[in-house]
């Protein structure tokens, strides 16, 4: 079950489009044609210059803004027609996100923002899902911080807590925005490296937008989008058992 | 789907307390609203209770007398024939109500009627030394009279008594008449004088009666008014002042009398009742609003400021239905809570009211309370007000775009 699932590509795009102001004179086409692939376990890096439709393609990709045209298969599934409940249960099923700016909510504590996916879902944690979330802080190096509110967290920290609450309910897929350009060197590294052993040690399948070159090179595949178009579809493009052999730091 | 709505409760009192300064001015903001309401509410019913409780203190609820003497036309009107009648009205003297005896326990038998007074009521004169007041004569049985009007509770003189040759004196008259408890007078009528002495004075609650009235043993007054066996009108009273108009009506398809409620007969009164009971439900409904648009203001607000998060929350999988129910929890917690306390403060000034507020007397001008039913009336249509006007902002945070919210 687990092979055939995975065997089915966990992203399949095709002819994505997607315009701005239709019908209007200041219709803009931001994305022109997207045809994209990701399978299992993948781990991609998505480059571009600003404007290039990467925030857009993610969004689609994220569920969160629609497309105009073209199919858009999640686990084989299309999504194209869903209304908004059916989109936001495959989000809350299938996807974890990490913004440039940790968007954490700053009334609640780390452990909480943590938590938030699982209580959505029941209306509370159980004492099960509250153990797993603290391990999830501990394994990314904030064990201590549990209590602390975003606000007194570094930039850092804060990213390892919107990491942490992006995998608590281990979804197939991530989507990261940038998740180091707000960082310093020390840190983006810090937070690549994290993402990476996630990868490694759950399956989770990345997709990282990211500016910086030399952290797209530690990627297994890298996509460049120029002018709304994928321009380079570089690495191996395996699926997740290949990758996971293969991935290095 | 959300099993419980912990996840609402939870995220609602985080961005409440998250904002403190605007949650706390808006719950004030609430809280001195149905303290305006809970007061004004309880001082406009305390007001027309004291007002309504003087005015029908000392009289009956309807009053039943003998229909006045009028004058036929000669022959009436053909078909068709237009005539002009021109009649001098005559003039009534003091009559009878037939049957008065029968008719007293059929009217106690009513299950709205709370007593029946047989009363024999004329005007004469009060004579003593070279002082002389014109008066009103009452002749009654003292045991159903202290049933209506609590006659033994407003004697501020002497002991309500009216044995033969007895009186009871309203306490202005007294003081004009210049008699005390236990000295005599004369009643003076058209047929006879009788010398009274009297037992007690008493304080009817209106001026112009205590300058005025003489109670007297119905017997009594028979006599000196010259109707033996007599009454001259039945005073009845209700157990709800409020239906006496409609009984009234009922009592004059029923019965050739002359029936008349205290709303006819204190028309201004029952007009003053009802232009104090349409402004203070315009007031209430003017605080109410300014209430929602109060809460809803903030909302709004906090949807603008909080669009981040909720663009989050969105993308984390959180339903349109659960952020909806976010804002309107909001609303309702900040409803009950400035309910509470606005109910806690309307009882501070109902204190302050009944303390420091009082008569040329010394003692408070009229009483009033919160009723509990009251009390909880306001409170939950604060509350469900507070529901009402978080539904806008709970509406356009639910329609929010994610993409664009994370973007903000």
């Amino acid at each position: 079950m687990q092979q055939a699932q995975e065997a089915t590509p966990l992203i399949v795009l095709k002819g994505i489009h997607k315009s701005y102001n239709l019908g209007l004179p200041s219709q803009t086409e931001v994305l022109h044609g997207i045809d994209l692939t990701l399978a299992h376990g993948e781990f991609v890096a998505l480059m571009g210059p600003s404007g290039s439709g990467k925030s857009t393609l993610l969004n689609i990709l994220g569920l969160l803004e629609p497309m105009t045209t073209g199919s858009y298969l999640l686990q084989g599934e299309e999504m194209r027609g869903l209304n908004d409940a059916g989109l936001t249960l495959r989000r809350r099923q299938t996807l974890g996100f990490v913004f440039q700016f940790h968007h954490l909510l700053p009334a609640f504590t780390a452990l909480e923002n943590v938590t938030l996916p699982a209580m959505m879902i029941n209306g509370q944690v159980s004492a099960q899902q509250l153990q797993h979330a603290r391990d999830l802080l501990a394994d990314v190096g904030l064990a201590g911080a549990e209590h602390k509110r975003p606000a007194e967290l570094s930039g850092g920290m804060q990213q390892r807590v919107a990491i942490a609450r992006a995998v608590m309910l281990d979804p197939p897929l991530v989507l990261a925005d940038e998740p180091t350009g707000n960082l310093d060197q020390a840190a983006s590294s810090e937070v690549f490296v994290l993402l990476r052993r996630l990868h490694a040690e759950r399956g989770i399948t990345f997709l990282v937008v990211t500016h910086d070159a030399h952290l797209a090179e530690r990627c297994d595949r890298r996509l460049e989008l120029v002018d709304g178009r994928l321009h380079t579809d570089s690495g191996m493009g395996g699926t997740h058992p290949e990758i996971l052999s293969s991935s290095t730091l | 789907m959300a099993k419980s709505f912990g996840f609402e409760w939870l995220v609602a009192l985080r961005f409440l307390r998250e904002g403190r300064m605007q949650t706390l001015l808006i719950i004030v903001g609430v809280a001195a609203g149905v303290a305006v309401v809970a007061y004004i509410s309880a001082l406009i019913t305390g007001l027309q209770a004291t007002t309504l409780n003087k005015t029908l203190g000392a009289q009956g609820h309807i009053t039943l007398r003998s229909p006045q003497d009028v004058v036929q036309p000669a022959r009436a009107s053909l078909p068709g024939e237009v005539a002009w009648f021109e009649t001098q009205p005559r003039a009534q003297r003091l009559r009878s109500v037939v049957n008065w005896q029968m008719l007293v326990p059929v009217l106690e038998a009513m299950p709205e009627v709370s007593a029946v007074l047989p009363m024999v009521s004329g005007s004469g004169l009060a004579l003593r030394g070279e002082a002389q007041q014109s008066i009103a004569l009452l002749g009654v049985d003292l045991d159903r009279y202290d049933r209506i009007v609590d006659l033994r509770g407003k004697v501020v003189s002497g002991v309500a008594r009216l044995a033969p040759g007895e009186g009871i004196v309203g306490r202005d008259l007294a003081a004009d008449l210049g008699v005390r408890v236990g000295d005599r007078f004369t009643v003076q009528t058209g047929l006879v004088n009788e010398s009274v002495r009297v037992t007690a004075l008493v304080d009817l609650g209106v001026r112009d009666l205590n300058r005025r009235t003489v109670i007297v043993p119905l017997r009594a007054a028979q006599n000196l008014l010259g109707l033996p066996g007599g009454a001259t009108n039945l005073d009845i009273t209700l157990f709800d002042v409020w239906t006496a108009q409609t009984l009234a009506e009922d009592l004059r398809t029923r019965y050739p009398y002359k029936v008349e409620s205290w709303q006819e007969n204190n028309a201004q009164l029952v007009s003053a009742l009802n232009a104090q009971s349409v402004s203070t439900g315009i007031i209430r409904s003017v605080v109410m609003v300014v209430v929602v648009l109060g809460i809803a203001s903030v909302l709004v607000v906090s949807v603008v400021q909080k669009g981040r998060e909720i663009g989050i929350l969105r993308a984390m999988g959180t339903t349109r239905a659960q952020i909806l129910r976010v804002f309107l929890l909001q609303g309702a917690v900040v409803g009950v809570l400035g309910s509470v306390l606005g109910l806690l403060l309307a009882v501070a000034l109902i204190w302050a009211f009944t303390h420091f507020v009082k008569g040329s007397d010394g003692l408070p001008l009229f009483n009033i309370t919160l009723p509990w039913r009251v009390a909880l009336n306001v409170a939950a249509v604060a509350s469900v007000c507070g529901v009402l006007a978080a539904i806008a902002p709970a509406r356009r945070a639910a329609a929010m775009d994610p993409a664009q919210a994370i973007r903000l």
